[in-house]
This record gives C-alpha cells, sequence and structure tokens, in this order.
C-alpha cells in the first residue's frame, strides 16, 4: 500500500504531529509525504529525512502560503490517483483539510486513529474517549487523521527520501488568509511537552492564573494548558486548552490545578503517564485518575510548591 | 441571507456515556438525550446574524430519528423559522450526512451554513468541511468569530497556535468552536410558539443519496481504566512522590 502523508509545518520547520503520523503511515505500507506550502524547499529538504520516508511530493506556490483547505484538499486529493491512503495528523490543521480530501474522493474519513490493526482496520475514540471503537473501511482509498499522542514519532534523521516538485492545482480564490494572533511562549508547546501544568476556574482571575501557575511551570520547564472552564473565563488563551475539543496531551507529568475533573477534559489528559492533582473539594472526579492528588487551597500550595521544588 | 443550521441530536453532554457488554456500541436507552452542545453554539449565531440584519431566514435541518422533531423544536423555540427533519433510524455517517445537507442547500440557497465543530458522540469533526468540498463552497471550521462583510465573510478561527483569520467568499460553510458565542436559553412563550413553526419531513431517499455505510463497527470497548492513586497531606509528602517517582531530581 502507498500512503501521502500531510506535512504539517510552520515557519520552514516540519512540525512534530508530522512525525506520529508518518509512524502510523508506515504500519499501513511505503510512506509519501506532501509538503504544500509557499518558500517550503528547506521543509522538504527536512522532511526527506525523517526514516522510512520515500518520495517527498513538493507543491510550492502563494496558493498554498497558508495551509488553505480549499487550495491543499484539491491537490492532496489529487495525488491521490496514485496512493491508497491519505494521513494527517488530528492537529486543527490537518482536521480542516483531510475531511475536505476524503469527500472529494467519495470516501469516509477515519478520525483521530488510535491504532492501525490491518490495512482496513482501526481502532479510534468516540464519545470524549469514554468508548474506543474498532472500524473496518470498505472504502478502496482510506482517509485518517491521526492522534499524535497514540503513536512513537518517527526519527527527524536517519531518511533519504527523494524530492519530486509538484505542479500547483491553482488558487480556487474561495478563501484568503488575512492574519493571525499566534501566542509567542518560551514553554515547550502542550502537543509536545514533558511536563504540563494545566490551571482551571478555581485560579479566580487570568493575573492569578499567570502569577501562580507560570512560576511553576518556569520551575519544572513545563508547558501551561488550561480547562475549558478557565479558557472560557477568559485567564488563558484558547489554544491551552486541554480536552475532547482542544488538545489532546499524554505528558510525562500532567499537574492539574483547580480542575475538577469533567469527563471532557479527562479526555484530553488521562493518557499521561503520571496525573498529579491539586483540588480543595476532595470527591473531585480528577482524584479518580490522579495518582498522586493533594487535597487543599492552591492559593496556599501552588506557592509552597514552587518555592520547595 | 438565508442561514441553514444543522443540528443533531445525542447524548447529553452531562452524562457518561457507558459501554454495551455486548461490545457493540454505547447504551443510549433511557439516557438523557440533547442537541449536540456545538450545534447550539451554530443555531445561536444564525440568530445572532439575523438580529444584526445580516440574516433573513433560519432554517434548522437535521437527520436522525423521529424523536430528532424536539432537537428542531429546540431550535426553532430559540429563534430558527423552520425546520426540516429528514427522518432515518440508521446511523449515518458524516459523508452521508454531508451529501443530504449539500442536497437540502442545493434547495435552499443559502448564503451560510453553519454547524458544529463536532458531535460529541462520535467525535469526527468530518461534517462541515465534507459539505463545503461537494458544494465547492468556502469553509471556516473552528470558528470564533463571524463577521460578514458584503459578498464575503472574515471568519476567526481557533487554531493550535492561537486564533487565525480567513476571508471567505459567500455562500461559505461555517462550523462552531466553543468560544463564538453563548447560546440563549428558550423562553417558555417561544417554545409555545415554536410548536406551530413549519417543520417539514423528509427521508434520505427523497433526495436521493445513497448512504450505505462505509465503515463498519467490529466493536466497541472501554477504555483502559486509570487506577486511583494516593492521596498526600503536604506539599513536603508530594514533593516526596514526586521524587519517588521520579518527576523531580
Amino acid at each position: 500500500m502507498k500512503t501521502l502523508v500531510l506535512v504539517e509545518h510552520e515557519g520552514g520547520k516540519v512540525k512534530d504531529a508530522t512525525l506520529a503520523t508518518v509512524t502510523a503511515a508506515s504500519k499501513l505500507g511505503e510512506v509519501h509525504l506532501l509538503v504544500a506550502g509557499k518558500d517550503v524547499s528547506g521543509v522538504a529538504q527536512d522532511a526527506a529525512k525523517i526514516a522510512g520516508v520515500g518520495k517527498v511530493h513538493v507543491a510550492d506556490d502563494d496558493a498554498y502560503g497558508h495551509g488553505l483547505a480549499e487550495n491543499v484538499a484539491p491537490l492532496a486529493a489529487q495525488l491521490m490517483a496514485d496512493h491508497d491512503a491519505f494521513l494527517a495528523p488530528a492537529t486543527t490543521t490537518g482536521k480542516n483539510i483531510a475531511p475536505r480530501v476524503a469527500a472529494l474522493l467519495d470516501v469516509m474519513q477515519i478520525s483521530e486513529i488510535l491504532s492501525v490493526e490491518s490495512e482496513d482496520t482501526f481502532t479510534r475514540p468516540i464519545y470524549a474517549g469514554n468508548a474506543i471503537a474498532t472500524v473496518k473501511s470498505s472504502d478502496a482509498k482510506k482517509v485518517i487523521t491521526v492522534r499524535g499522542t497514540a503513536f512513537e514519532k518517527a526519527a527527524a534523521e536517519g531518511g533519504s527520501g527523494t524530492i519530486e516538485t509538484v505542479a500547483s492545482a491553482g488558487d480556487k480564490a474561495l478563501s484568503s488568509f488575512v492574519g493571525a494572533e499566534l501566542s509567542k511562549s518560551e514553554r515547550p508547546e502542550l502537543t509536545s511537552a514533558k511536563i504540563i501544568v494545566s490551571g482551571g476556574r478555581a485560579f479566580g482571575s487570568s493575573e492569578q492564573f499567570h502569577a501562580l501557575l507560570d512560576p511553576l511551570a518556569d520551575k519544572l520547564k513545563a508547558g501551561v494548558g488550561a480547562s475549558r472552564a478557565a479558557v472560557d473565563a477568559g485567564y488563558a488563551p484558547n489554544d491551552y486548552q486541554v480536552g475532547q475539543t482542544g488538545k489532546i496531551v499524554a505528558p510525562e507529568v500532567y499537574v492539574a490545578i483547580g480542575i475538577s475533573g469533567a469527563i471532557q477534559h479527562l479526555a484530553g489528559m488521562k493518557d499521561s503517564k503520571v496525573i498529579i492533582a491539586i483540588n480543595k473539594d476532595e470527591d473531585a472526579p480528577i482524584f479518580q485518575v490522579a495518582d498522586v492528588g493533594l487535597v487543599g487551597d492552591l492559593f496556599k500550595i501552588v506557592p509552597e510548591l514552587t518555592e520547595k521544588l | 441571507m438565508k442561514l441553514l443550521i444543522a443540528v443533531k441530536r445525542v447524548i447529553d453532554y452531562n452524562v457518561k456515556p457507558r459501554v454495551k457488554s455486548d461490545g457493540t456500541g454505547v447504551d443510549l436507552a433511557n439516557v438523557k438525550m440533547s442537541m449536540n452542545p456545538f450545534d447550539e453554539i451554530a443555531v445561536e449565531e444564525a440568530i445572532r446574524l439575523k438580529e444584526k440584519g445580516v440574516a433573513t431566514e433560519i432554517v434548522a435541518v437535521s437527520i436522525g430519528p423521529a424523536k430528532a422533531t424536539e432537537t428542531l423544536r429546540t431550535a426553532l423555540a430559540m429563534g430558527a423559522d423552520r425546520a426540516i427533519l429528514i427522518q432515518t433510524d440508521d446511523d449515518l455517517e458524516p459523508l452521508a450526512v454531508a451529501k443530504l445537507l449539500a442536497k437540502v442547500a442545493e434547495e435552499e440557497q443559502p448564503g451560510m451554513f453553519i454547524l458544529g465543530k463536532q458531535a460529541i458522540d462520535d467525535d469526527s469533526n468530518q461534517t462541515g468541511q465534507m459539505l463545503a468540498a461537494l458544494l465547492g463552497w468556502s469553509q471556516g471550521t473552528f470558528a470564533s468569530k463571524v463577521e460578514v462583510d458584503g459578498d464575503s465573510v472574515s471568519v476567526t478561527r481557533e487554531v493550535d497556535g492561537g486564533l487565525e483569520t480567513v476571508k471567505l467568499k459567500l455562500p461559505t460553510v461555517v462550523t462552531t468552536d466553543l468560544r463564538l458565542n453563548e447560546p440563549r436559553y428558550a423562553s417558555l412563550p417561544n417554545i409555545m410558539k415554536a410548536k406551530s413553526k413549519p417543520l417539514a419531513q423528509k427521508t434520505p431517499a427523497d433526495y436521493g443519496v445513497d448512504t450505505t455505510p462505509r465503515l463498519t463497527i467490529v466493536k466497541v470497548v472501554e477504555p483502559s481504566k486509570r487506577q486511583a492513586g494516593v492521596k498526600v497531606a503536604s506539599v513536603d509528602e508530594l514533593i516526596g512522590k514526586l521524587k519517588t517517582l521520579g518527576v523531580v531530581a
């Protein structure tokens, strides 16, 4: 089977989510990559070095400069004439593009797979991860998004793929990029952080959220996450949200502070290796999944913890 | 402009789903069902666009069992003008749903089709994007802000790195994210009024769409459970535990 993996890139760099997707693709067969963007020869060269990669298809055009689904999907669909499966990371980029590719190919997408059981059978979470479904696809071609935390990352070095230029499928003139407000942070990205400290509504304000969590995160060299409640209340920006519809994370250590543990939040972090919970309510559901729990006032505990670490 | 919105009847978001012991799915018998929360946001956004004078009519569509009528009545009570139920007892996949919605769009010719970004039952996050592809329209997924300006709409999207704004040609498909708005509750008089709003009954066959599933569910199981660990009494004990676990040196 020949697979085509959508390379997610930003600022001239291949993003980590791509590497896990390559691993999933390699379980199906030969791995080819699609790099679509503007001025992406560097990205293509880096992509060709990913272990196990065969061909790298590169489409360099203004139309792909901001990854607009309206332009990238027809390009991918066109390349699928010579491939059997299209895989994209289950990131906001992949989720935006892959279903559009699937519809163009008249294929039912398999979203956010956790494992490859065989060429046509996969497992995926449903109901916020409260159930795991094994699904078998009867479509001749497969379109799949891959949950990054469920697969090991392929090595970024060691491969020797060949680079092939693909003609642009053109600008469909349906959409254009206006601008982006991306959070700038020196901290590790949530989806690749080894340690995450995450805060909930109990912090009471944006000021207290940052005044208490940031120093702890600095001490632990951790990424900072938040519950939906904290994001809705404006304590943290949307890209901090961990949960069913936010980011899915599985760090070595997840420290949930002032987070009660709604099923939607647990869906985003329960695969973390070690979960630590700090909450004033001893009956909070978060303690049912935590390896270590501490009941108490976060306004006392967090500064003390930061100081003593 | 006319707005179409799609609403799905799903398990209430406060209910913890239970996997059936025979492994065929999730037990939905006698479970509270509600409108998919993301679809409520879609309904609310449509109503706000109408209140602003941008939209003239709101048509709510649902595909599902006879009981999905209740979901449509909720949309009507919130402020939609009329509704279409495409009735089926089969569990349709996003591709089939998108094909049916595309047919409705061809009939109704809306300026915008607003849907929730995903349903909280199958968590697929596909229907809106597929619908846009089938219609050849632009798409504004995971929207946190929607501003119509003449023949285009500016949509701010919640993306992994923060926020991104795109300008989309109309007609377009928008899928809602959590921060787009806070849906209103229907008032009692509006719930009463909704009962007399028009609700058309259709079937997938009326649209000539083949809804044969492409995926077979082999089995559904519960995820492996985490064991609750230990509770510690002080920060010092917590740090001690962290050291044993190798988290801190």
